[in-house]
């Protein structure tokens, strides 16, 4: 049987962020958490992967106590556990310190139940790296696959997988042993609208929980802001670039004007607009 | 296969939440369904939260409870376009425990309000909408969800789903709402840091003030506007009729705009930063209105039962106090194992007897007086503030002849006797 | 980590169907005015199979020295092959800075690089400076879906390394006949060590304009208000003779597919003439067009943040304004025709 463990990040909703124009800050509070919406499909994926062959799929995230909201919205997806890593020891890490401590996590999980799969979202609408999948996959030493558009077959039995890769002008179809990780796009699937017994099975689920002694090996100066290379130096608004011309008068004027705008680059439309 | 409960509460706000607390409290298996992301993401309220209602259903819930301010001072302001006479009361004794009421944002306080009732053991499903009641053999056996696999199966199913109950419409129980039975709200809440509050609004650290605006704050259609002091954020909002607002041809939130830039109003706002702007009904139809409240294992609770006393504002303790009696019904009824609308029937009379029926059938008449006589809002109070402007004024002339103008103009005798009978009736509508 | 044993700057070469990625080459621009400022040299390092050829492009565009692993093995690109190459070389010669391309490639490289060395990694750059006396390098790019910019640095760990956005880095004006060193490596490596396999590669012709090569876009927003609204944009962008864009709430409404997306989350453009039509301006846009030569706003809200990101702005409904630009320009453009006709 399959074990597939999907990463999943609780996240600011940065569509919904205020930012405090006076001190250039964000009104973090302002925006609700929200699971990342990447890894919504990250879950949905290993759902239908169960699905397929079956198996039991587990999420897994690292994160303060609300976190456990985000568990449950997979819980709802139809994923089958929660495991949540949570201590203060883990806070401020970059994408280094996030996979490893998420990496020591698998680890653990793997003791309980050994991990075949495990698949991440494309990127955090806050991080907004898509570095930690590919980490994970490194410290796991197992291959990383990203941009997963479209998994055609997970062969246990024989070890492999085959996935489609989105590349810039197309995709490249890719077979990879197993274990090994995904990070998947959101064009991969469509995530329904959770069945009720699923809604009611979220609202009952208690995460597994660990703090960072509940893991083995664990090496603190690997964690957190500690453990993380990258300093943010300085945060500034992004410029607000200047207005350009409002052309006046009444529509037919305004686009005459605009008309000659255009055709002061009358050379871009050679040959064209003839139609 | 479908799950089974005591009972199924659909929606959670006041009324909703209190009676699922009840429920769970006194043993029951509840279901409360709220299709808001969270309870209080979609609700509404200017604001005041009434504190002996609360804790008929958690005793000294201010200790913890998400609060705004407690409210030290109440104002009311009759307004006409550039001028205002003001009144109201302020009184230390409320700034302490136990409190008289508080400002809410009710985005915090019914999330907060539910995690209790989940402590007693509720079960809470956001994000999902009941969208019918499930009758079998005239008898109402479950809800139906807008979620795959949504049906869902209890003794008893609670509706506390709001103003304008479509499921309560749905059953038959009431019609929808004629424009004089609902007043449309619409409010905003706006960022202001604390010290300027305090300041502007005469307040202490943790004490808060609320201002009933009348008159011109809603261009003198039948309704009312208030502004409320919260920790860093003011409530401003109009509510009116909508048969005034169709009457009128006004938009709501041109109403806002106008009370908003009033100038008694105006410089309370100065600086503020729109955070949120929120419309919503009130049923103010008030008693005549109310529509059926039982049935065959359906209860109706709350604003979704017309429980508002619109004279003053009241809702969310009609909400609670119809809450907890409905649970105390339903539990006697789970004793019994009778879910008739016989037995349920108790619940209805329950209320009657309890405030929230004594205050509906008090007030049974104000909406529709005040709505008959427009008088009031668009005559009396401009007169009230220029008796008052003549009063102030000091202009050499004695106050003896002042009042002789004022009275003179108020009119000739006719009219004084008008103004006689309007106070008369007005008065006993509102005694 | 003894820090002054890391020195010179250096850009991942991405080569794919034949030819250098554009953003390799704008990356050399960046990383030139890096190593000039360092006074250091500035590297490229290529691996594939039969690409040594790429060297001089790369020295013409501004490279002193090019790292080459040109073997068989490296004929797809593959996670754990190409990564390996990598560390061998930043083993062998401790570079300060590495860049790569924000592309799918260059990102899925970088980050397995980075957990092996370890060292940080800065995603998405689209500012890049360097600190003259320490080579700390300041990688700036949007945080939090756009809503602030953050200055990334990595103080205590060499090589830095950063990914940076397509189309943001201008690359030099080609130098022809510049040469440089070419560095021959090779490390060993067997087929059997690599986990995966590329069966097929499968390139997507149904694009008929890529929008990030257009020289004129036609973007549309939700303001169009549905899929047969947005019709407009393609009977502009057909007149015009110029690529589809779209904002993210137009794919996510499902009336475009997401490879019309700029911004943000899509992709970044730079032609000549952009059209924004029924498009707020939202930072998250911006970021992906504002860099457009021309850029031309029709909002009928004259409040909209679009007109303080455009040279032009047209206040008006775009189902007035749209046909009528489409007519007039029809007209004059056939009256180009007629006179030049008239002078022959
Ligand atoms: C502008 C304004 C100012 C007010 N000011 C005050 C005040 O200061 N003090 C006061 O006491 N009262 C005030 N009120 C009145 C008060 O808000 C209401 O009386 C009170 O909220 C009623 O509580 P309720 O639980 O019955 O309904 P609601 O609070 O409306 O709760 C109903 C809940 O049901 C949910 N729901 C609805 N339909 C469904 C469905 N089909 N499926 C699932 N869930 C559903 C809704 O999302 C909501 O959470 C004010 C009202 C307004 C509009
Ligand atoms: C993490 C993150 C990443 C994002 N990435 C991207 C991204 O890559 N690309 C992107 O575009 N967005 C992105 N967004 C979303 C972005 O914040 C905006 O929501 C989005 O760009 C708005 O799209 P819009 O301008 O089409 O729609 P709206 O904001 O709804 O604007 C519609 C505009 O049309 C105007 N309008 C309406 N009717 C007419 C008419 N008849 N004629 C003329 N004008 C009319 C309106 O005045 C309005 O200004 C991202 C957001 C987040 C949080
Ligand atoms: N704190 C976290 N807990 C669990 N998974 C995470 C966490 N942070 C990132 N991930 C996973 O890594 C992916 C890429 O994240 P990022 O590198 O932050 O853009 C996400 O989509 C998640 O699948």
């Amino acid at each position: 049987m399959l074990h597939i463990v999907a990463c999943i990040k609780q996240v600011p909703d940065t569509k919904i962020i205020k930012m405090n124009p006076k001190t250039n800050t964000m009104d973090r509070a302002s925006a609700p958490a929200i699971l990342n919406p990447y890894d919504e499909h990250a879950v949905e994926e290993a759902v239908r992967i169960r699905e397929r062959y079956g198996g039991t799929v587990s999420v897994l995230t690292m994160g303060p106590p609300p976190a456990v909201k985000a568990i449950k919205k997979c819980i709802a997806i139809g994923a089958d556990e929660g495991y949540m890593i949570s201590d203060r020891k883990f806070a401020g890490a970059d994408t280094l310190a996030t996979s490893y401590a998420l990496t020591k996590a698998l680890e653990k999980i793997s003791q309980i139940k050994p991990v075949d799969l495990v698949i991440c979202g494309k990127m955090t609408i806050d991080g907004d790296t898509g570095q930690v999948g590919p980490g994970i996959a490194r410290r796991l030493d197992i291959p990383p696959l990203t941009s997963v558009k479209k998994v055609e077959e997970v062969n246990k039995q024989d070890g492999y997988v085959i996935v489609h890769r989105k590349i810039e002008d197309g995709h490249e179809v890719i077979q990879s042993s197993l274990p090994c990780l995904l990070s998947v796009e959101k064009e991969i699937n469509e995530v329904p609208y959770a069945s009720f017994p699923n809604m009611l099975k979220a609202t009952r689920y208690d995460p597994h929980i660990w703090s960072v002694d509940d893991l083995e090996d664990v090496d603190i100066k690997q964690l957190g802001l500690k453990g993380s290379p990258t300093i943010v130096a300085k945060v500034w608004a992004p410029p607000k670039p200047e207005g350009g011309k409002v052309l006046e008068g009444n529509p037919a004027e305004k686009v005459e004007q605009l008309i000659s705008v255009l055709l002061e680059r009358k050379e871009l439309f050679e040959g064209r607009g003839r139609a | 296969m479908a799950e089974r409960f005591d009972c199924i509460v659909v929606g959670a706000g006041p009324a909703g939440i209190s009676c699922a607390f009840e429920l769970a409290k006194g043993g029951a298996s509840v279901l409360l369904l709220e299709r808001g992301e969270y309870p209080g993401s979609k609700n509404v309220m200017g604001g005041v939260l009434y504190r002996k209602m609360m804790e008929d259903v958690i005793p000294g819930f201010y200790k913890e409870a998400p609060l705004e301010r407690p409210i030290v001072e109440q104002r009311f302001m009759m307004m006409d376009k550039e001028s205002a006479v003001t009144f109201g009361y302020k009184g230390m004794e409320w700034g302490q425990e136990p409190y008289n009421n508080f400002t809410v944002l009710r985005a915090k306080f019914d999330q907060w309000f539910a995690s209790k009732a989940v402590e007693q053991g509720a079960i809470l499903v956001n994000e999902t909408v009941v969208t019918q009641c499930i009758v079998e053999e005239g008898r109402v056996v479950g809800v139906r969800t807008d979620r795959p696999d949504g049906d869902i199966y209890a003794d008893v199913v609670v509706l506390a789903d709001g103003v304008n109950s479509l499921l309560a419409k749905s059953l038959g129980f009431h019609k929808e709402y004629r424009p004089d039975e609902v007043a449309l709200a619409t409010m905003e809440v706006l960022k202001l840091d604390k010290k300027t509050i305090e300041e502007r609004f005469n307040l202490e650290p943790n004490q808060g003030c609320t201002i009933e605006l009348f008159g011109d704050a809603t261009k003198g259609i039948l309704g009312t506007g208030f502004l409320y002091t919260n920790k860093d954020t003011l409530s401003i909002g109009v509510g009116t009729l909508l048969s005034g607002l169709i009457k009128h041809k006004i938009k709501p939130y041109e109403l806002l705009e106008y009370v908003k830039n009033h100038p008694m109003i105006r410089p309370y706002l100065h600086g503020s930063d729109q955070q949120e702007y929120l419309a919503h009904l009130i049923p103010e139809g008030g008693y005549k209105s109310m529509g059926r409240v039982v049935g065959n294992g359906v209860i109706v609770v709350g604003d979704a039962a017309q429980l508002v006393n619109a004279i003053h504002r009241e809702g969310s303790n009609l909400a609670m106090t119809s809450g907890r009696i409905a649970a105390e019904t339903i539990l006697l009824a789970m004793e019994a194992e009778d879910f008739s609308e016989a037995l349920l029937d108790r619940y209805r009379v329950k209320l009657m007897e309890s405030f929230v029926g004594q205050d509906m059938k008090k007030y049974k008449d104000s909406t529709h007086h005040f709505d008959k006589f427009p008088q009031y809002f668009d005559q009396y109070i401009p007169m009230m503030n220029r008796a008052a402007s003549q009063m102030f004024t000091v202009d050499g002339s004695s106050k003896w002849e002042k009042q002789k103008k004022i009275w003179k103009e108020v009119g000739t005798a006719r009219e004084k006797i008008k103004i006689a009978r309007d106070a008369y009736r007005a008065w006993r509508v509102m005694k | 980590m003894n820090l002054e044993e890391y020195s010179g700057v250096w850009v991942f070469i991405e080569e794919k169907n034949g030819e250098i990625a554009p953003v390799s080459l704008e990356l050399l621009g960046a990383g030139r005015r890096l190593a000039d400022k360092r006074d250091c040299k500035l590297s490229g390092i290529l691996i594939g199979n039969n690409i040594s050829h790429h060297a001089a492009t790369v020295f013409e565009y501004g490279a002193d020295t090019i790292y080459v692993y040109d073997q068989p093995i490296f004929n797809d690109y593959r996670t754990e092959s190409y990564m390996k190459a990598l560390l061998h070389c930043c083993e062998k010669y401790k570079p300060e800075i590495i860049l790569y391309g924000a592309t799918s490639t260059g990102k899925d490289l970088a980050s397995a690089v980075a957990t092996d060395l370890p060292t940080g990694l800065t995603a998405d750059t689209t500012e890049l400076d360097v600190e003259e006396d320490t080579g700390l390098l300041l990688a700036s790019r949007p945080a939090f879906g756009g809503n602030i910019m953050a200055t990334i640095l990595c103080k205590k760990y060499r090589p830095q390394m950063a990914t940076v956005r397509p189309k943001v880095m201008k690359a030099l004006p080609p130098e022809i006949g510049r040469t440089g060193t070419l560095i021959r490596e090779q490390i060993l490596l067997n087929e059997s060590d690599i986990r995966t396999k590329v069966l097929e590669i499968v390139t997507d012709t149904t694009k008929k304009v890529r929008i990030d090569e257009a020289d004129i876009i036609v973007a549309g927003g939700k303001g169009l208000g549905s899929a047969e609204g947005f019709q407009l944009v393609h009977l502009l962008a057909e007149t015009l003779g110029g690529a589809v864009g779209a904002s993210r709430d137009v794919v996510e409404a499902g009336w475009i597919e997401h490879h019309h997306q700029v911004g943000q989350t899509g992709v970044t453009v730079t032609p000549k003439i952009y059209f924004a039509i029924g498009v707020s301006g939202a930072i998250q846009h911006l970021v992906g067009m504002r860099n457009s030569s021309l850029i031309i706003a029709i909002n009928k809200d004259p409040e909209a943040a679009i007109f303080e990101a455009c040279h032009y702005g047209i206040v008006g409904d775009a189902f007035e304004i749209v046909p009528l630009l489409v007519e007039q320009f029809k007209k004059s453009m056939a009256g180009e025709e007629v006179k030049h006709g008239g002078k022959v």
